[in-house]
């Protein structure tokens, strides 16, 4: 096992090295004339512009050279040193600040999002047919079929502002739970529709095994028998949907941050776009695609921990 | 315990799955019982309702598809229909247990065979931590199976379908039940493995002094293993009598054209003859006798095209279901 996940972390050097290309070939190669002319303002002099990609170093060779353009991106990346930000502060302080937030906000909502619709997918497959079953389908198909933005006006609107349960925007002098909390419960009620849907399909595939009924016949109770024997053996297909859907959830969080005014990297990084920052833009992307590796990674093991058939080789 | 009254007593038993085509009549009107210490073979071809009487007994007919519709089980003269699903579960796996047909797929391929079979240790006997697992190593060396302190740590998929059968049979009989049903236990296995699988079988039942109902489609099976047979058609007990006089004089034409279908020892093999037609399909039960479609006798007979005989004693300890069944009567 240990075995296993050292050989998984080396592999995953090419593919950092891959990804750092494909950000270098975006930002240095193809977007380095729109980050030039970003900051260089209107009517630029041909002076200005070479100014300016100097100091971005976009005159230096591309690849080959002991200080070529590549070189310093990987040394930028693998030191974490990201350069700074057009209004001048580093982006490592600016991630610093807001990673906090974008955690509190994004953690909570992936493990509601996990339990909530592993939960009552493994209901509606077990009472399938029932009224119960269909209220489920029925609130799941109707949940996905509202945008993101109506949720989150409908939150902000009705829950927040005119029953007053929650914080509408956010508030620097709030915890940071109680300016989450609406925006999590949205997250959490957007993610488990089209998650339930699948998931309930994964558990009557399994719930009419023999196994199901041999630990009916053990004397083991419902609960037993649902959370414990039909869950383990649907952790396949959980892990394989819960990172396919990762990046919903981070498109899901930018959308909140934004519009809950949530200083965190969401913020950040629709900041940046709009702005056409492109080191900070750059640095998301690198850091997204390494996190979304990361995952992939994890998930690998957790199906070696989840199904003893498949071997660590 | 009373001598007199059997452990298992099954009486006018119907069970009802409710599907969109209709009402599918999987048993109808079943009565049998399971002496003490003996073993009852309930022998019938795919599709007449074995396996569903099987669950009706251990309240397992699936809640979302069909129920007991009507009779009595009665388990020590007590009704298991009676009692509410706690009361239930502490007799499964406890006092009444249940092996199934399919050993590639009635463990849990992803928990270790020692976990499945501690788990249920725990859950009836009370047996806690490492006791538990002791007890079923133990079981494991009592079903066969080498190496058992080595084995109870391995998963379902690292064991062929015969030690597979025997975990099951370990994980059965672990909690000493009185009663154990084994539904086709050996019919997925080759014909090695399901004489080993019957004799160790054989062999717990004397050592745990248990009763076994023994669902087959296999009369030699019975033969072999049962004390008494009772043979099921299309949903009914057809015939009920002790597995010499079945196979001295079986009275039913279903039992007999069972019999003339099953190859025998020390007889040349001619061509064995095989009941023609099909059981039918429960939606659509023929009228009268439902046999008499396939039947020598009733395909002529008028009286088996239109009623059905009822299940009545014909000679001492015998009962059967045909209006030509010798002892029949009017
Ligand atoms: N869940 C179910 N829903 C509908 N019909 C069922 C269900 N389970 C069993 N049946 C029907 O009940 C009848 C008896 O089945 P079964 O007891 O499995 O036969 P066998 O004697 O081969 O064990 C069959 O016709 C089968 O189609
Ligand atoms: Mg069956």
């Amino acid at each position: 096992m240990p075995a296993y996940i050292i050989r998984r972390l080396l592999y995953m050097i090419p593919i950092v090295f891959g990804v750092l290309l494909l950000t270098f070939l975006l930002f240095n190669v193809v977007g380095a004339d729109q980050a030039v002319y970003r900051l260089a303002g209107n009517n630029p002099t041909p002076e200005i512009l070479d100014d300016i990609r100097h100091e971005l170093g976009y005159d230096k060779p591309l690849i080959f050279s002991i200080d070529s353009q590549f070189v310093t991106h990987v040394k930028k990346a693998v030191t974490f040193n990201f350069g700074k930000a057009l209004d001048k502060e580093p982006i490592i302080d600016k991630l610093k600040n807001g990673v906090p937030y974008s955690l509190a906000l994004t953690v909570p909502m992936f493990f509601g999002i996990v339990v909530t619709s592993v939960s009552l997918a493994i209901l509606a497959a077990f009472y399938r047919g029932t009224w119960f079953d269909r209220i489920i389908l029925l609130i799941c198909v109707a949940g996905m079929s509202f945008p993101y933005l109506s949720y989150i006006i409908f939150g902000q609107y009705f829950i927040a502002y005119k029953y007053d349960l929650f914080q509408i925007y956010f508030s620097p002098q709030r915890s940071i739970w109680s300016n989450a909390a609406l925006p999590i419960l949205i997250g959490i009620v957007v993610g488990i529709g089209g998650n339930v849907r699948f998931y309930r399909t994964v558990m009557l595939d399994e719930i009419n095994s023999g196994y199901i009924r041999t630990a009916f016949a053990k004397g083991l109770s419902t609960r037993v028998v649902l959370f414990k024997h039909l869950l383990k053996n649907a952790m396949i297909p959980i892990i394989t949907n819960t990172v396919l859907t990762l990046p919903y959830l981070c498109l899901g969080s930018l959308l909140l941050e934004s519009f809950f005014g949530i200083p965190g990297i969401g913020g950040i990084t629709l900041d940046a776009i709009e702005s056409r920052d492109f080191s900070v833009i750059s640095t998301m992307t690198f850091i997204f695609s390494i996190l979304f590796v990361i995952f992939n990674l994890i998930s690998d093991v957790c199906y070696a921990f989840a199904d003893p058939r498949i071997s660590f080789d | 315990m009373n001598e007199n009254i059997p452990l298992l007593s099954i009486r006018n038993l119907s069970t009802h799955f409710f599907v969109e085509e209709g009402v599918v009549k999987a048993v109808e009107d079943v009565s049998f019982d399971v002496a003490e210490g003996k073993t009852l073979a309930v022998v019938g071809e795919s599709g007449c309702g074995k396996s569903v009487t099987a669950l009706s007994v251990m309240g397992l007919v699936p809640e979302s598809a069909g129920r007991v519709v009507d009779g009595q089980i009665l388990f020590r003269g007590d009704d298991l229909l009676k009692k509410t699903e706690s009361q239930m579960r502490r007799i499964r796996g406890n006092e009444i247990a249940m092996i199934f047909q399919e050993p590639m797929t009635s463990l849990n391929p992803v928990f270790t065979i020692g976990n499945q079979i501690v788990e249920a240790v725990k859950l009836h006997q009370g047996i806690k931590g490492e006791h538990a697992w002791s007890h079923a190593v133990e079981m494991l060396r009592k079903v066969g199976i080498a190496d058992p302190a080595r084995r109870v740590r391995e998963y379902p998929h690292q064991m062929s379908g015969g030690m597979r059968q025997r975990v099951m049979i370990a994980m059965a009989l672990c909690c000493w039940p009185s009663l154990l049903i084994a539904d086709e236990p050996t019919t997925a296995l080759d014909v090695t493995i399901q004489a080993q699988i019957l004799e160790l079988l054989r062999e717990l039942q004397k050592q745990q002094n248990m009763s076994v109902m023994m669902i087959t489609h296999d009369l030699g099976v019975a033969a072999e293993n049962a004390d008494d047979v009772a043979v099921v058609y299309a949903s009914n007990i057809v015939e009920t009598a002790s597995v010499a006089a079945i196979f001295e004089e079986p009275l039913h034409p279903y039992t007999q054209g069972l019999l003339r279908s099953m190859p025998r020892l020390g007889q040349k093999m001619e061509r064995l003859e095989s009941i023609g037609g099909s059981v039918p399909n429960p939606l659509h039960f023929p009228q009268g006798c439902k046999f008499h479609p396939r039947c020598p006798i009733g395909v002529s007979d008028q009286r088996c095209r239109t009623q059905q005989p009822q299940l009545r004693e014909v000679a001492p300890g015998r009962c059967a279901a045909c209006f030509h069944a010798k002892g029949y009567g009017d």
